[in-house]
């Protein structure tokens, strides 16, 4: 229908208010991130005395000399991409076979399976036990705990799954007849076929793994296990609250602002380069989501 | 004889099918390992627990917790915050998808129609860490943009973040900007599906774009606003608690306070672990109805079910 170029003089206005209005809302988004921007590119004492409004003033690189030099700020960096890499194999090695299985009609108990993963989307022990059993199988304050942990949600199975039985069945006769079995049937014919599904899933992986701070923030005891959310988060927390300690960076190039400006610019910078992939699959991936048991 | 049959179908089953078990154990040891375990562990709800005992050792108390948490106003405040909050992001936050959604389709499919589009579907991958620095960045006392304006303007400066009266509005707020943008992808795709001969005919009828978004659009998407709203109402309780501990402080607490922060504070930093759990069950318990009961609403509706 957009094509349809018909406008009266009434509709012109109205598309212009539109328009505006769309524009607005855009600035209104775009702003803080712009806002953010010029903080940590702005010197500690323009920042404190307030002049920054929407570009830096007093050009200066000192916060992110500062965060360059900080050294748990790239110990963060690193545990960020360690989790977010391994996270997302981990939870693509569970649930691509775990969804496959879950599609084959000769599944016995298949509907008690499905129900079995679905059930977790309508109940959860909530925060204390997944907090108890974390720490009774022994994973606060590890590596594996994090990754392996939080590597499944039904949501993403379900996704899958539902693409899995849409692919038909005549697609896999032909590997059928030349013997392939499960495994070979899953990796030569439906794993090409589901591409865009599996990249879907991926993303959402990617982007909860790296934006990730609550659990990281309880489970993790030890900085040198943190990722960059927490790390940034103490930062910010050490910002809210100790106005003294503010104080004596007042004079500096830096200031507690224009720190937590440079990590956040660092911390979305990754998330800008995989954005284009991201807007190419999540229309798909929200629209198979529309989740059906 | 039967049995025997049974069992020697079900032996070649196996033998034949074996590979779609192995492929599903990872999966279903998973659940059962981090989803399904902690249930049986909520059992605490009901015990005494100590870390020392376990949770199997604890000595059990029948319903002690829930009669402290019903007691404590602290609890009463965050159930009553937790359904404030929701209900107002049902009343402000719900309807602004949709009306960027109607909005956009106004819009000719070009540059500046997908330009809006990445700007305002950005903030979804943003992590709530950042977006709590931003927001305590922007509404900081002495440095940030919005009491720079006020001061502008004349205005005293507000330390927004510790006003009670203020904690909402923020918090409401920087949800719609997260997420409206976003959220608006599925009434696009339902706007989609809109049948164009409708619009044709409407236009030979001489209606005008106005008249069209009223007449033929919202109808035509009614059915998916409303399991949209339906799917709101069930996860009715989740409030986005992550965001609340990072802005909130005890100064708001009496506003900002919901039951999963409640649970956060006395659990996981207070180690009243059983008390919480207690909390936990409740919320769990409610929203499992309200889950429940919008699905069975959601399939007298659609005359499909959700899941």
């Amino acid at each position: 229908m957009q094509n349809l170029n018909l406008y009266s003089r009434g509709d012109k206005l109205f598309v212009r208010i539109n328009i505006f209005l769309l524009t607005l809302f855009a600035l209104s988004t775009l702003y803080p991130f712009i806002y953010i921007a010029a903080v940590s590119f702005s010197s500690g004492s323009a920042v404190t005395s307030g002049e920054v409004i929407y570009r830096p003033i007093e050009l200066t690189l000192a916060a992110y000399e500062y965060v360059w030099n900080e050294s748990q700020f790239w110990v963060s960096y690193m545990n960020t991409f360690i989790y977010t890499i391994f996270g997302t194999l981990v939870s693509l090695l569970i649930i691509i076979p775990g969804a496959y299985a879950l599609s084959r009609p000769q599944l016995i108990g298949r509907r008690f399976f499905n129900l079995f993963v679905a059930f977790t989307l309508w109940f959860n022990a909530g925060l204390i036990p997944f907090f108890l059993n974390m720490r009774d199988l022994g994973l606060l304050d590890s590596y594996f705990g994090i990754i392996v942990g939080f590597a499944c949600n039904a949501f993403n199975v379900i996704l899958l799954r539902n693409f899995f039985e849409g692919i038909p069945q005549s697609f896999e006769e032909a590997a059928r007849m030349d013997g392939a079995n499960d495994f070979q049937v899953l990796w030569k014919v439906y794993l090409p076929l589901s591409k865009p599904a599996i990249a879907t899933v991926a993303l959402f992986c990617i982007v909860s793994r790296w934006n990730g701070f609550f659990w990281a923030m309880i489970l993790l005891r030890d900085e040198s296990k943190i990722p960059l959310q927490v790390f940034l988060r103490q930062t910010i927390v050490s910002l809210t609250n100790d106005e003294e300690f503010g104080s004596t960076l007042l004079e500096a190039a830096y200031s507690y602002e224009t720190v937590t400006a440079a990590i956040i610019v660092a911390s979305i910078i990754p998330v800008l380069f995989i954005y284009p992939f991201l807007q190419k699959y999540f229309n798909k991936g929200i629209l198979l989501g529309g989740v059906k048991e | 004889m039967k049995n025997a049959s049974r069992t020697r179908w079900l032996i070649q089953h196996f033998k034949r099918e074996w590979q779609i078990y192995l492929l599903l154990a990872p999966l279903v040891i998973w659940f059962l390992l981090f989803l399904y375990k902690p249930m049986y562990g909520l059992q605490i709800a009901f015990k005494d627990f100590s870390l020392f005992k376990g949770v199997d050792a604890s000595p059990w108390v029948g319903l002690e917790h829930f009669r402290s948490l019903f007691d404590s106003d602290m609890f009463l405040r965050a159930i009553k915050n937790t359904f404030i909050i929701s209900f107002l992001n049902l009343m402000i936050g719900f309807p602004m998808p949709i009306i960027l959604a109607l909005m956009f389709n106004e819009i000719v499919q070009g540059k500046f129609r997908k330009t809006v589009q990445t700007i305002v579907y950005l903030p979804h991958f943003i992590s709530l860490v950042i977006i709590a620095g931003i927001v305590i960045n922007i509404f900081s006392p002495s440095t940030g943009v919005v009491n720079l304006l006020l001061m502008k303007l004349g205005f005293e400066p507000i330390y927004f973040l510790t006003q009670p009266e203020w904690f909402r509005p923020i918090f409401i707020g920087s949800g719609i900007w997260q997420e409206a943008g976003f959220q608006s992808i599925v009434y696009l795709a339902a706007i989609a599906g809109v049948s164009p001969s409708l619009y044709e005919s409407a236009v030979v009828d001489g209606a005008s774009r106005w008249q069209m978004m009223w007449k033929i659009t919202l109808p035509c998407i009614l059915p998916t606003i409303i399991i949209m709203l339906i799917i709101r109402i069930g996860n009715l309780l989740e409030v986005g608690f992550e965001l609340i501990i990072l802005l909130y402080q005890p100064a708001t607490f009496q506003t900002a306070d919901v039951i999963n922060t409640f649970i956060y504070r006395q659990g996981l930093v207070g180690n009243q672990y059983d008390v919480a759990a207690a909390a936990g069950l409740f919320n769990a318990v409610v929203a499992f109805v309200l889950v429940m009961t919008a699905n069975s609403i959601s399939r007298r509706f659609t005359r499909t079910s959700l899941w």
